[in-house]
C-alpha cells in the first residue's frame, strides 16, 4: 500500500503553508527521519521528515506552492517495491483534518498557542542583515500559473503577475484576479498623492503578515501602560568584566544574558507580573519562559529560554546563542518560540535611548531595554558619572495593574544595581 | 428515534440529483437519494435523451429522402411512428437502469416516494418520504433539492394529453397528426419542429418575440428560420396566442400579429412555453429559503438562506440545463465535503444546445449582448459551405460566428448553426474556462479534413486571417 505524505501541521496554528523546497525528487529511496521537504509557514522555514521508509513515487505540489491546507497530501511514498501505476492518487484533503499536533503548550487557551512575536528586535550582537529575503526568492523564482488571458491583461495594464494571488485551480491566476488586482491599487492611488513614484512593491510574506496581525490584535485588545526606571550598570559591568576575565575566551556573558537573568529572578520576587490574560482567567506562571526578541530578515521573532530560574549565566548565554542563530536561519522549531510568559525586546545596542515595546499577547508585560551610556547623576548633592541604562516596562492592564508593575521595576533595578542578589 | 443520520441527502434523482449524489459518496458522505418517478429525472426519461432519440429517427428520414444525391434509389419510405416512438423509449429506460446501476455501485441508497423536508435539530434536518408502502423519516445533516421544474402551461390552455401536448406527449406520439401548431421556438419548440416537418406533418410556430430562438444569436436564428422556411415549417414571430377553442379533434388558435389578428387550425397544438420550479409540497415554507420568479435562490455554492440546504438544477435560476444542473450538484457537494479551491459556476460559460436540424450551439455573449455591455467587439464569421468535410458530408449549410473583445483578445462568445455543432462547442468551453485569447485558437492545429476546421477559420476571419473564405 502506499501512504500518502501529508502537509504536516508545524505549529498549533498552522492552516496552510508554502512549500519552500523540495530535498527529495521522485524515485528517491527515503528512510524514516530523512528531510524530505522545507516547508514555509507564517513564522519560519521548517524542515520535514519522512516518517516512514520507502520510494518518493510522485510529488504531488510543485516548489514555491502556497496555501498548501495542512493535511493535503504533498506527495506518494510507495512502499514494499510498488510501482506508481498500481495506486490511484487521492490529492483531496480528508473531510475530517486530524487533530493537529500541539507541540507545546499543555494549556487549553488557544490565544497561548499563538507564535510569540513582539514589534521589537533584539539581537545579542551586531549583524549585518545580508542575507535575502528566502519567501520572496522562492516566489520569484518559480513557475507563474496564468492564463493567457490574464498574462495579457497583465500586461496591458503593467501589472507584476508575481504580485497576484491566483484564484484558480493550483493557484493558476486568472483574468478576474487581474482585475479586481487594478482595483485595489487604483483606491490606493486615489488616496495617495502621487509623489512616490520611485517604489517598490513587495508582497507581504505570510510571517509580516502574522507580526502584522498579532501587533495590531495586541494593541487593539491589550491597554498597554508604560513604567520607565533609570538603572545604575556600574556594578553589573564590573561582574560582567570579573566574569568575562575568567573565560579563557571559552565564553562570553553579554549584558543582555545578565538582563534576562535578572528579569527572571524579579518575576519570582513579583509573581503577579508573570501572567497572561485568558478572558475568563487570568494565568500566573510559575516558571519563568523568557521571550527574547530577535531581528531575522523580513521580521522577527521572539525565541524562548525556559525556566531561566533554574539557569545560570552560561546556560544562557549559549542558548541565547543558538536560538538566535537558529532564528536567522529560519530554523527554530515551534516550540522554540511558542509559549513564553514574559518579554524582553532590547534596542540598547543602536543606541537607543528609551522605547516603549508592544505586548506579545496573550503575556501581561515586556520589558523594553535601553543603551548602556555614561550620564551625569546627582547623588547626596554631587554630579558624578555613571553608566545607566533606562528600561521600560509596557503592561496589559488587565492582569498588571499599576503598582505590580511598578514593584517589578523597582525589583528589577535593585538586581541591576546588586547584581550578586542574583545569587540568592 | 434511533434512525441513521446521513451526511446529505439529495432530493430528486435527474442529473442534478444523482450526480451529486455519486460525488456525495466518491466523498466518502453518507448519502440517500429520494426519487419520486423516474432515476435520471426529467433529462433522461422524458427530455434531453428520447428526443435525441426521436431526432436521430427524423434526421434518418431526411437522409432517405435525399438519398439519390448520393447514388442510392430508395421508393416507398414509410414511418412508423409507434416505432419510432418505442425505440425513443426504450433509450431511455436502458439509460434510467443505468442510473440505478450506478448509484447502486457508489452505496447510495435509493428511497422511492416523495420528500418533504422538515425542522429536527439546528444541525438536523429530517425528510418525511411518502410512497404507497406509507411514509418513513429519515434525517441528514445536509439537504440537496434537486426536484427539478415541468413544463408550463398558459392561463387559458393547459395540456389536455389529446389535443394539446405537453412534451410528454409530443414524444410518445402514437399516431402522426396532419397538422401541428407549436407555441413557443425555444430548443424544445424548434426540436419537436423540426423533427414533425421531417416526419411530414405541417408545422407551424408560434414566437411572440421577433427571433425563433431568442436566447441565440440573431445571425444563427436567421439561418434556422430560412432553412425552417425553405421547408415548408410557417414561422410566425412578433406572434402572440390569444385564445385556444377545442372542438372535434381539432384545434383553433386564435393568434396575434403586430396586433393583426387571425386563426389557424391544426390538428395537435404542443405548449412549448418555458418551464415552473418543482417548490410545491416538498416543506420549503418551513425553511428561511427565498424564492424569486419560482426559483430557490442560493449562493454562489448552491446554498440557500438556510444554512445546510442547497438548492441544484432547475429547481433554481437558469440557465435550465441538465449541465448546468450536473455541474452544480458537483461544485455544491465538494463544497459540504469542505474541500478547498472551489471555483463559483461562471454563467457565462455554459454552453447551450438545440438538436434540430440544423444544429444550434452556442457559449457566452451573443453579438447584440456584448454591444450593449460596450464591449469593443471583432467579429469573426465562417459559413460551412467553405468547410471540405462539410460539402463531403453534403450538410453544409451553417456559420461558425466567434465574438472577441477586440481590446484584450478574450473569447467573449461563439455560435455556431450546422452539421455537428452540438458536438463541437466544447472545444470553445475548453477555450474559454482556459482563459485563452484568440493568440492561441489561432495557434492551435485542427485537423483535416474536419468540421472543426470551420472553428480555427472563424477565429482567423476575425483578425482578417481567414484562409477559406
Amino acid at each position: 500500500m502506499s501512504i500518502n505524505i501529508l502537509m504536516p501541521a508545524l505549529s498549533p496554528t498552522m492552516e496552510e503553508g508554502t512549500l519552500a523546497k523540495w530535498l527529495v525528487k521522485e524515485g528517491d529511496k527515503v528512510n524514516s527521519g530523512d528531510l524530505i521537504a522545507e516547508i514555509e509557514t507564517d513564522k519560519a522555514t521548517m524542515e520535514v521528515e519522512a516518517v516512514d521508509e520507502g520510494v518518493i513515487g510522485k510529488i504531488l505540489v510543485t516548489e514555491g506552492q502556497e496555501s498548501i491546507q495542512v493535511n493535503q497530501p504533498i506527495a506518494v511514498l510507495l512502499i514494499n517495491g510498488e510501482k506508481l501505476s498500481e495506486i490511484v492518487i487521492d490529492d483531496n484533503i480528508p473531510e475530517e483534518p486530524k487533530p493537529k499536533k500541539n507541540v507545546v503548550n499543555d494549556t487549553n487557551n488557544e490565544e497561548n498557542d499563538l507564535p510569540s512575536l513582539s514589534e521589537d528586535e533584539l539581537i545579542s550582537e551586531k549583524t549585518s542583515f545580508v542575507q535575502k529575503n528566502e519567501v520572496l526568492n522562492t516566489i520569484k523564482s518559480n513557475r507563474l500559473f496564468a492564463t493567457p488571458l490574464a498574462k495579457r491583461l497583465a500586461k496591458q495594464r503593467d501589472i507584476d503577475l508575481s504580485l497576484l494571488t491566483g484564484s484558480g485551480p493550483n493557484g493558476r491566476i486568472l483574468k478576474i484576479d487581474v482585475e479586481n488586482f487594478k482595483e485595489e491599487k487604483k483606491s490606493q492611488v486615489d488616496n495617495i498623492p502621487l509623489s512616490n513614484n520611485n517604489s517598490e512593491l513587495i508582497k507581504n510574506s505570510s510571517m509580516r503578515k502574522t507580526i502584522a496581525e498579532r501587533l495590531v490584535k495586541s494593541k487593539n485588545e491589550a491597554p498597554h501602560f508604560y513604567l520607565s526606571i533609570d538603572c545604575n550598570i556600574e556594578q553589573l559591568l564590573k561582574a560582567r568584566s570579573t566574569i568575562n576575565s575568567k573565560s579563557n575566551d571559552e565564553y562570553k556573558i553579554s549584558v543582555n544574558d545578565m538582563i534576562i537573568k535578572a528579569a527572571s529572578a524579579t518575576l519570582l520576587k513579583v509573581p503577579k507580573a508573570n501572567a497572561s490574560w485568558e478572558n475568563e482567567n487570568t494565568r500566573y506562571f510559575k516558571n519563568t519562559d523568557i521571550s527574547v526578541a530577535v531581528a531575522i530578515d523580513g521580521g522577527l521573532i521572539t525565541p524562548i529560554i525556559k525556566n531561566v530560574e533554574f539557569k545560570g549565566l552560561l546556560e544562557i548565554s549559549n542558548e541565547m546563542k543558538t536560538l538566535a542563530q537558529k532564528a536567522k536561519e529560519g530554523k527554530l522549531k515551534p516550540e522554540d518560540y511558542i509559549g513564553g510568559s514574559f518579554s524582553i525586546s532590547n534596542l540598547g545596542m543602536y543606541g537607543i535611548k528609551e522605547f516603549s515595546a508592544v505586548i506579545n499577547p496573550p503575556q501581561g508585560c515586556i520589558l523594553a531595554i535601553g543603551v548602556g551610556e555614561q550620564r551625569a547623576i546627582v547623588t547626596n548633592n554631587q554630579i558624578s558619572i555613571a553608566t545607566m541604562m533606562t528600561v521600560t516596562l509596557s503592561c496589559d492592564h488587565r492582569v498588571v495593574d499599576g503598582a505590580v508593575g511598578a514593584e517589578y521595576l523597582s525589583k528589577f533595578k535593585e538586581f541591576i544595581e546588586n547584581p550578586s542578589l542574583m545569587l540568592l | 428515534m434511533n434512525n441513521k443520520i446521513y451526511d446529505v441527502i439529495v432530493i430528486g434523482g435527474g442529473p442534478g440529483g444523482y450526480v451529486a449524489a455519486i460525488r456525495a459518496s466518491q466523498l466518502g458522505l453518507s448519502v440517500a437519494l429520494v426519487e419520486d418517478k423516474h432515476l435520471g429525472g426529467i433529462c433522461l426519461n422524458w427530455g434531453c435523451i428520447p428526443t435525441k432519440a426521436l431526432l436521430r429517427a427524423s434526421e434518418i428520414k431526411h437522409m432517405l429522402d435525399n438519398v439519390n444525391e448520393f447514388g442510392f434509389s430508395v421508393s416507398n419510405i414509410k414511418v412508423d411512428i409507434k416505432k419510432v416512438t418505442e425505440r425513443s423509449r426504450k433509450v431511455a429506460s436502458q439509460l434510467s437502469a443505468g442510473i440505478s446501476h450506478l448509484l447502486k455501485k457508489n452505496k447510495v441508497k435509493v428511497f422511492n416516494g416523495f420528500a418533504e423536508i422538515d425542522k429536527n435539530t439546528d444541525q438536523i434536518k429530517k425528510v418525511k418520504i411518502k410512497s404507497k408502502d406509507g411514509i418513513n423519516t429519515e434525517l441528514a445533516k445536509n439537504i440537496i433539492i434537486a426536484t427539478g421544474a415541468k413544463s408550463r402551461n398558459l392561463p387559458f390552455v393547459k395540456s389536455d394529453g389529446i389535443n394539446v401536448w405537453d412534451y410528454k406527449t409530443a414524444m410518445t406520439p402514437q399516431d402522426l397528426p396532419n397538422s401541428l401548431v407549436i407555441i413557443g421556438s425555444g430548443a424544445i419548440g424548434m426540436e419537436f419542429a423540426s423533427f414533425y416537418n421531417d416526419l411530414g406533418v405541417k408545422v407551424t410556430v408560434i414566437e411572440t418575440l421577433t427571433n425563433i430562438l431568442p436566447n441565440e444569436d440573431e445571425d444563427i436564428s436567421k439561418i434556422v428560420q430560412n432553412n425552417f422556411i425553405k421547408r415548408g415549417i410557417d414561422i410566425k414571430t412578433n406572434t402572440s396566442l390569444k385564445s385556444v377553442k377545442i372542438d372535434n379533434n381539432s384545434v383553433s388558435s386564435e393568434i396575434s400579429t403586430d396586433g393583426i389578428n387571425s386563426l389557424i387550425k391544426s390538428e395537435k397544438l404542443i405548449l412549448a412555453v418555458g418551464i415552473i420550479a418543482n417548490t410545491q409540497n416538498i416543506g420549503l415554507e418551513k425553511f428561511n429559503i427565498k424564492i424569486d420568479k419560482g426559483h430557490i435562490v442560493t449562493n454562489e455554492y448552491l446554498e440557500t438562506d438556510e444554512k445546510g440546504i442547497y438548492a441544484i438544477g432547475d429547481v433554481t435560476g437558469g440557465p435550465w440545463l441538465a449541465h448546468k444542473a450536473s455541474h452544480e450538484a458537483i461544485l455544491c457537494v465538494e463544497k459540504i465535503a469542505g474541500l478547498s479551491n472551489l471555483t463559483p459556476l461562471d454563467k457565462s460559460s455554459i454552453p447551450g444546445c438545440t438538436y434540430c436540424r440544423p444544429q444550434v450551439a452556442s457559449i457566452g455573449l451573443t453579438e447584440k449582448a456584448a454591444k450593449i455591455k460596450n464591449i469593443n467587439i471583432k467579429v469573426g464569421k465562417f459559413p460551412f459551405i467553405g468547410n471540405g468535410k462539410a460539402i463531403a458530408l453534403g450538410d453544409s449549410e451553417g456559420l461558425i460566428k466567434t465574438i472577441f473583445n477586440n481590446d484584450t483578445g478574450e473569447l467573449v462568445g461563439a455560435h455556431m448553426v450546422g452539421p455537428e455543432v452540438t458536438e463541437l462547442i466544447q472545444g470553445f468551453s475548453i477555450a474559454k474556462k482556459l482563459e485563452t485569447t484568440e493568440h492561441e485558437l489561432m495557434h492551435t492545429i485542427f485537423p483535416h479534413p474536419t468540421l472543426s476546421e470551420g472553428m480555427h477559420e472563424s477565429v482567423l476571419d476575425a483578425y482578417n486571417q481567414a484562409i477559406h473564405y
